[in-house]
């Protein structure tokens, strides 16, 4: 990728980060030896592998695709094409001698063959990108030869983060996919929408497409949980997009506004306000006041009806305090639905939130809100001590600071085994929320030996 | 304290429940040089011989008095002495246990007055002890029928003859009474840790030196190949102490000590951190010795399994059935995970079922268990191979306890004591859980009534990369 194309993708204008005290820096450079979190290549790879019936074909040595195929949480409906790594597992001969091109085109015509998949993903790797593989023309010359969409993505690990790679990914889809393809007609009264963003981890999104059905919104594209191929060409008729919990991709949202007029918000399907508001957001956006008033019914039944469901888990979770370490939005977003349930959030973790964020968790948790800039393991252990807290809520990567220090822990970030988005979500949340924190085994993993006492 | 619910249908539908004669016959088979005989119809042992061989895999010396039905009218004394003076001549045992079936005792067959006449008749045959156990398959069940004759090798084997605290230190035995329940694998870690802390155990049965699935040098196996002695069972008396594993062996611990002053240490819950804390304490205070250090690794290891898996577990609905202590030991496993026994099912109910720590028990069959599981949503299944079919059907895993286990390998040397054991268990549940949880755990696969054009479409090639199919299925 040239390094315009890069900048520009790193200055994402519709990015709050830009808007913050230095507007030309641009994503941030990761800090060597303190950086944790994913590359490019990752990013892109995690965006685009929901997509289930096509081939994802990573052209690299083994390191990239080895140690990350099928290792997602993402659910789909429909065949298991993207739960198969698909690697050109780069030799040092391969490399030296210039043959991963032609490896990479007959790797295309394998898996064509064999998968009959309806569409091509091929990855750039470090390796790829710096020895030159010239990976759209492989792919161009395969999609010629074999006659189905082969899609290079250019998405080396070094260009930066896994943000990043988000972002590349739907720059790909803007590029060579979306608009490449007419939807059905829409039904009379329904209107097109598309989230973006929406991953189907644990299966959640299954959760919230029923009130879409209910309310007659036709979902093209959820970029990309459970979608196929031919659902994403299809983006550029949704009359109103949802941004999910994610900053990535809002390039993908502002250039389908740009484009085709598309309006959008940013929403989130955690917690019972917010799980209200993105329904309110699209009723608003399409303007239409049968739909508000559907809308509106059928939040209020919902919300009754987990109301009800909720208040023997309340009751046990009332005055639990969390502390709460996870990215970006969903630093505020599941805030409000931990504060749904009646636990106070002590604390919450603001490493990639925007200043938009922060005001709302202000909002959410009072001027006094404490902001977890870097969580490093010992300063979540340390405020949790602090603020005698009951559960350590973050992603899988602290998982071992909570446990290890005889923590009660709940999973939030997308390898998690549950979903907890929808109105049927905030049930599940709230059972491993007192799950975690009423197990017997907390007196159990906290004794002493009896020898030793 | 549990609340007891019994089934009140006429039919018994796929039995959990087998019969107490085969309990004596498997704890018989935990004595060096034994052969058990049952005193029955020829098919009794016959079935037992195959549930054994089955779940054991090893040939499993077994006879029977082979009542026909002229014995059953007249008389099956005659069938009885025949049969211990044939096998008294060829095999040379150094006990044959007898075990009665329902047949025999509605028939009012008086074995020990006949093992007597037998003894009168036969004195070349005076090496080859005899110990008789009253076993109808109409009372109580397979556990019970495993106690009984436990009490009776204590009884007719174990003098009375007091020893004194000298005695008693020198030659640091400790006793350990097995329930039906403890595998041979089992029995062998318990004797290690025994032995960790420099005692000498004595197992009864001692089932870890005979069905341990050892290839042994012998070509034929005509009697028990290994296990306690006939000499170390009757010098059960002088061991330092009786640790009594679960609650169907009281009687035969107090029996002992009354017998011989031997105190007898009753550990009901056995399974589960707490439990092998208690037992190892026991074993330091016994010998006199610290906890050797490995154990306090061991322990660490089981606190992390239970962290580890309490995210699967805790809350995970599991249906068990199992042979009444069995139950209770298992449900102490799911206690310490916080996972929630939705059915818990044992066939026969003990003066002390309700004392289990679990808050109902269903007194039935594997139907009930069936039916139970079901409608509680059970996400996890214990029990015998039997409960193989009830998986299928409910689309549950299972995770095979108890007897018989004919379709598994190796269920006769799990070990599911200790800490060691507590890990594994915890791990397995929580590997089948998960393995169970992604086709069945909500929510289920939705698709959108306004998609069909897109599941309309000819399939990628689907046949070759669909979701690898449920193992537990």
């Amino acid at each position: 990728m040239n390094a315009r194309d890069l900048t520009a993708l790193m200055t994402e204008p519709a990015c709050e980060h830009q808007h913050a005290a230095k507007p030309k820096a641009g994503c941030s450079r990761p800090k060597p030896g303190a950086t944790a979190g994913g590359c490019t290549f990752d990013g892109a790879q995690i965006a685009l592998l929901p997509v289930s019936d096509a081939a994802h074909i990573v052209h690299g040595p083994i390191g990239c695709a080895g140690s990350s195929w099928d290792n997602r949480g993402a659910r789909t409906t429909g065949p298991g094409l993207y739960r198969y790594g698909l690697t050109t597992d780069l030799s040092e001969q391969d490399i030296i001698m210039g043959r991963g091109e032609k490896r990479l085109f007959l790797g295309i015509k394998q898996a064509i063959e064999r998968f009959h998949p309806k569409a091509v993903f091929v990855y750039a790797t470090c390796v790829t990108a710096l020895i030159g593989d010239d990976l759209s023309a492989i792919c161009q010359a395969a999609e010629e030869k074999f006659g189905l969409p082969v899609v290079p993505v250019d998405c080396a690990g070094f260009y930066g983060s896994k943000n990043l790679g988000n972002r590349i990914a739907g720059e790909t889809l803007l590029k060579h996919v979306i608009g490449t393809r007419e939807p059905d007609p829409v039904p009379a009264g329904v209107h097109n929408i598309n989230l973006i963003g929406e991953f189907n981890i644990a299966g959640e999104l299954w959760h919230v497409m029923p009130l879409f059905d209910e309310l007659g919104l036709r979902v093209l594209s959820t970029l990309a949980g459970d979608s196929r191929f031919a659902e994403l060409q299809t983006m550029h008729r949704g009359e109103a997009n949802m941004l999910v919990c994610s900053k990535a991709l809002q390039n993908v949202a502002r250039k389908l506004q740009e484009r085709h007029g598309t309006p959008w918000f940013e929403g989130s399907f955690y917690g019972v306000r917010d799980m209200g508001q993105s329904l309110r957001d699209f009723a608003r956006l399409l303007n239409d006041a049968d739909l508000t008033a559907r809308t509106e019914a059928l939040i209020a039944r919902e919300e009754a009806k987990l109301d009800e469901a909720l208040a023997p888990y309340r009751a046990i979770l009332t005055g639990k305090k969390a502390v709460l370490y996870t990215g970006g939005v969903k630093s505020w977003s599941i805030v409000s639905a931990l504060q749904d349930l009646g636990i106070e959030v002590v604390a919450t973790g603001t490493k990639k939130s925007t200043e938009a964020d922060k005001a709302r968790i202000r909002e959410l948790m009072g001027d006094e809100a404490h902001m977890i800039e870097e969580g490093t393991p010992s300063e979540l252990v340390g405020l949790v001590d602090q603020y005698q807290a009951d559960i350590l809520i973050a992603g899988g990567r602290n998982l071992y600071t909570g446990l290890k220090a005889r923590i009660p822990f709940l999973d939030v970030n997308q390898e998690r085994e549950f979903a907890f988005a929808g109105y049927t979500g905030m049930v599940t949340l709230a059972q491993r929320l007192v799950n975690a924190t009423t197990s017997p085994i907390w007196p159990l993993v906290r004794s002493a030996a009896p020898w030793e006492a | 304290m549990a609340t007891l619910k019994k089934t009140s249908k006429p039919l018994t539908v796929n039995p959990l429940k087998s019969s107490a004669f085969m309990g004596a016959a498997l704890a018989y088979l935990g004595i060096d040089r034994t052969i058990p005989l049952l005193h029955s119809a020829q098919g009794c042992s016959a079935f037992a011989k195959v549930f054994f061989v089955r779940h054991f895999r090893e040939p499993i010396p077994l006879q029977t008095t082979a009542m026909d039905h002229v014995a059953t009218v007249m008389s099956a004394d005659e069938n009885l002495v025949e049969a211990l003076a044939l096998l008294c001549g060829k095999q040379k045992p150094a006990l044959i246990g007898v075990a009665t079936s329902g047949l025999a005792e509605t028939q009012g067959a008086d074995v020990a007055r006949v093992i007597k006449s037998f003894r009168a008749q036969y004195p070349q045959y005076a090496e080859t002890r005899v110990v008789w156990a009253s076993t109808p398959d109409f009372r109580g069940g397979f556990e019970q029928g495993f106690a009984e004759a436990l009490y009776c090798l204590i009884d007719q084997l174990v003098p009375e003859k007091a020893f004194s605290t000298v005695e008693r230190e020198a030659a640091r035995n400790l006793n350990l009474l097995c329930p039906a329940w403890m595998t041979p694998g089992d029995q062998e870690a318990l004797a290690e840790m025994v032995e960790a802390f420099g005692l000498n155990p004595v197992l009864l049965p001692d089932l870890s030196a005979s069905l341990d699935g050892h290839l042994g040098t012998a070509r034929l196996n005509p009697v028990s190949q290994g296990g306690v002695s006939v000499a170390e069972i009757e010098n059960m008396g002088s061991a330092l102490a009786t640790l009594v594993f679960g609650r169907s062996l009281r009687a035969v611990g107090d029996l002992l000590a009354v017998r011989s002053g031997v105190p007898s240490i009753q550990l009901d819950q056995c399974l589960g951190l707490n439990a092998t804390d208690q037992l190892l304490m026991t074993l330091a205070v016994l010998s006199g010795q610290p906890v050797p250090k490995q154990f306090t690794r061991q322990r660490q290891q089981l606190q992390d399994a239970l962290l580890d898996s309490h995210f699967m577990l805790t809350g995970a609905k599991v249906a068990v059935a199992a042979e009444p202590d069995h139950l209770g030991q298992l449900a102490g496993l799911l206690n310490e995970v916080g996972a929630v026994p939705v059915s818990a099912v044992c066939p026969s109910q003990p003066a002390w079922l309700a004392e289990l720590p679990l808050t109902q028990i269903t007194v039935g069959d594997l139907q009930d268990w069936e039916d139970e599981a079901n409608a509680a949503g059970a996400e996890l299944l214990m029990t015998n191979s039997h409960g193989a079919a009830v998986a299928a059907r409910l689309k549950v895993p299972l995770l095979r306890v108890g007897f018989p286990q004919y379709d598994w390998l190796g269920g006769f040397q799990r070990v599911w004591l200790g800490y060691r054991g507590a890990r594994q268990a915890f791990f397995d549940m929580g590997n089948l859980w998960t393995e169970h949880h992604e086709h069945a755990i909500e929510p289920a696969p939705y698709v959108s009534r306004f998609r069909n054009d897109i599941h309309a479409e000819p399939g990628a090639g689907e046949k070759d990369h669909e979701h690898t199919p449920c193992l537990c299925q």
